[in-house]
């Protein structure tokens, strides 16, 4: 065994993790509140990609100079537009539906999924997407031949994802509005009678799950630079596969499989072979919805009637 | 205009095509104990939902406090005033008891929650010794206790009940009933929807018997209780 593939690949596959779990977080409190999978979650991550992007180049415009300060504001930026896409998704996709059959709101968010992609084939072209890279510096133990490196970006990715994670624990955990979301969530007619207006708290989900997913969008462009309409596509149904591994509706079970899918698709690609690292992020898929459909730390509640 | 705490004036509703209540009319006053006794199906529960607009009116009115409340968004209602103890107790299952009490305090804000989730310690001590355990492992008198305390907790000016006592052992169904007394000696008015005709006449200053969504018959509790016909539909005719 390789030690230095074997560092080398945890590093990457905890990055890459770091980044399933962000968007897991939407599929699983989605799920969580109203049921359903929002199947324009991966193309409201591939927007905040060009939000990035676009923010970037307009504050290099402007002559802004200092990376952190760049990287602060078209975070925020990102985060709050995107924020507005998921807000309109469900207003769009999903309230209008709601008492219909539960095939009726899946139908529209493809079709809103279609049509993100589409509009931004269309408003920015189909060529693959890119930034410079705006980062460098890389940390590396060992000696020239053997070793484990992570770039500063990487250490950037697991920080503010961790960061991120731990913050929205606490507001799910700690705040009137967290216990708000997790009454809508547990009871939505008891919600609505003790005075919380649960369609409010439905969209404020819609709009935490797509901020999240901005913070993804947004690391992950700093770190490969590059980007087009589609990615959302793979990468939302990696973070899917996440989701339902740690089980769907789960806060922690969506940061914990997002970041056991990314060690295991790393160690794959590092041990096995790359080009079926996706075949093998879907058999993941397949194999948990057959043995565990409640995921690792999905639950059915314990309820007395 | 007589003001009624809480008014309802010929109201109708439905599920579907299913009329489920036929021009219901009632009130409750301030301070008042009134409960509601009715068979299964008799449209008990569709009465107190009607309340909270789902499923809504779709003939007459819902006033309470002299305001019509029949077309407010179910959230709204319960900051006018009015808290349900629904059937089934609808408690949180994975919150903790505290949680629970404190989801209560949504209409009045955070403002009093540590003196009040104090009083509800004192009313079920039950609830103080299982303060941070999961509310769905409580038993199934507990969890209406909590369903009661929670009630409580938005400081409502009238609490209706439907059926607190249903599937609880005679011992508890004691305590929920004493317990009423004692909301009620705070001076909170109650609604209380029962099938346990006894227990429920007996407290209640007067009653309604609601027949297949009608209300058929009212009075004060003494004389519901001496009614032959509801001794003999709801007292098993002693
Ligand atoms: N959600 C619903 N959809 C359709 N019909 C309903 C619904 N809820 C109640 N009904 C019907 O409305 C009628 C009244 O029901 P309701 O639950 O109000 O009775 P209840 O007096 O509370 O009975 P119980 O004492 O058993 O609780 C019944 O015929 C019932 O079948
Ligand atoms: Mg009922």
């Amino acid at each position: 065994m390789d030690w230095h593939i074997l560092g080398q690949q945890l590093v990457n596959g905890l990055t890459l993790g770091s980044i399933y779990g962000l968007i897991a977080i939407g599929y699983t409190m989605v799920y969580g509140i109203i049921g359903m999978i929002n199947f324009a979650h991966g193309d409201v991550y591939m927007i905040s990609a060009y939000l990035t992007a676009i923010s970037l180049a307009v504050l290099s415009a402007f002559g802004v100079e200092s990376v952190p300060f760049a990287i602060v504001v078209t975070l925020g930026l990102t985060m709050f537009i995107t924020g507005v896409y998921g807000w309109s998704i469900e207003r769009v996709a999903y309230r209008p539906l709601r008492g219909s059959t539960r095939l009726a709101p899946l139908i529209s968010a493809i079709g809103i999924s279609l049509l993100l992609q589409n509009y931004v084939q269309v408003a920015q072209g189909a060529r693959n997407q890119g930034i410079p890279s705006l980062i460098d510096g890389v940390f590396r133990v060992g000696n020239d031949k053997d070793f484990v490196q992570m770039t500063h970006v990487q250490l950037l990715i697991v920080i503010a994802s961790f960061g991120a994670m731990a913050g929205l624990t606490w507001l799910i955990q700690r705040t009137s509005l967290g216990r708000q979301c997790r009454a809508t969530q547990q009871d939505r007619h008891m919600a609505e009678i003790l005075g919380i207006n649960t369609d409010r708290i439905i969209s404020t989900v819609f709009v935490i799950g797509a901020a999240m997913a901005a913070i993804a969008g947004t690391l992950v462009t700093l770190n490969y630079g590059s980007f087009d309409f589609f990615v959302g596509f793979v990468t939302g149904i990696k973070a899917f596969t996440a989701a339902v591994l740690g089980g769907i509706g789960s806060l922690p079970g969506a940061m914990l499989g997002g970041i056991l899918l990314g060690l295991f698709e790393s160690l794959f690609s590092g041990f096995v072979n790359t080009d079926y690292k996706d075949v093998f992020s879907f058999s993941v898929l397949v194999l948990v919805l057959i043995f565990r459909p409640s995921g690792l730390l999905g639950r059915p509640e314990v309820e007395k009637v | 205009m007589s003001e009624h705490l809480l008014e309802v004036r010929g109201i109708d509703a439905y599920y579907g095509p299913i009329q489920a209540l036929r021009e219901v009319s009632l009130h409750v006053d301030k301070g008042e104990i009134v409960t509601l006794i009715g068979a299964n199906g008799a449209g008990k529960t569709t009465l107190l939902n009607t309340l909270f607009g789902n499923p809504r009116a779709l003939v007459g009115h819902i006033l309470f406090r002299g305001e019509e409340i029949t077309r407010l968004p179910t959230y709204q209602i319960a900051k006018r005033g009015l808290a349900l103890v629904p059937e089934g107790r609808h408690i949180f299952p994975g919150m903790t008891v505290e949680e629970n009490l404190v989801m209560g305090t949504i209409p009045v804000g955070m403002e009093h929650a540590d003196e009040d989730r104090q009083a509800m310690f004192e009313l079920f001590p039950r609830l103080e010794e299982r303060r941070d355990q999961r509310a769905g492992t409580l038993s199934g008198g507990e969890q209406q206790m909590l369903a009661i305390a929670r009630a409580l907790m938005a400081r409502p000016e009238m609490i209706l009940l439907d059926e607190p006592s249903l599937g609880l052992a005679p011992l508890v169904v004691k305590r929920i009933f004493e317990v009423l007394r004692e909301i009620a000696g705070l001076g909170k008015t109650i609604f209380l929807v029962e099938q346990n005709a006894n227990h429920a006449l007996k407290l209640a200053d007067r009653g309604y018997v609601l027949v297949n969504g009608v209300i058929e018959l009212q009075g004060s509790g003494k004389e519901l209780l001496g009614n032959p016909q509801v001794r003999q539909a709801y007292l098993g005719g002693h």
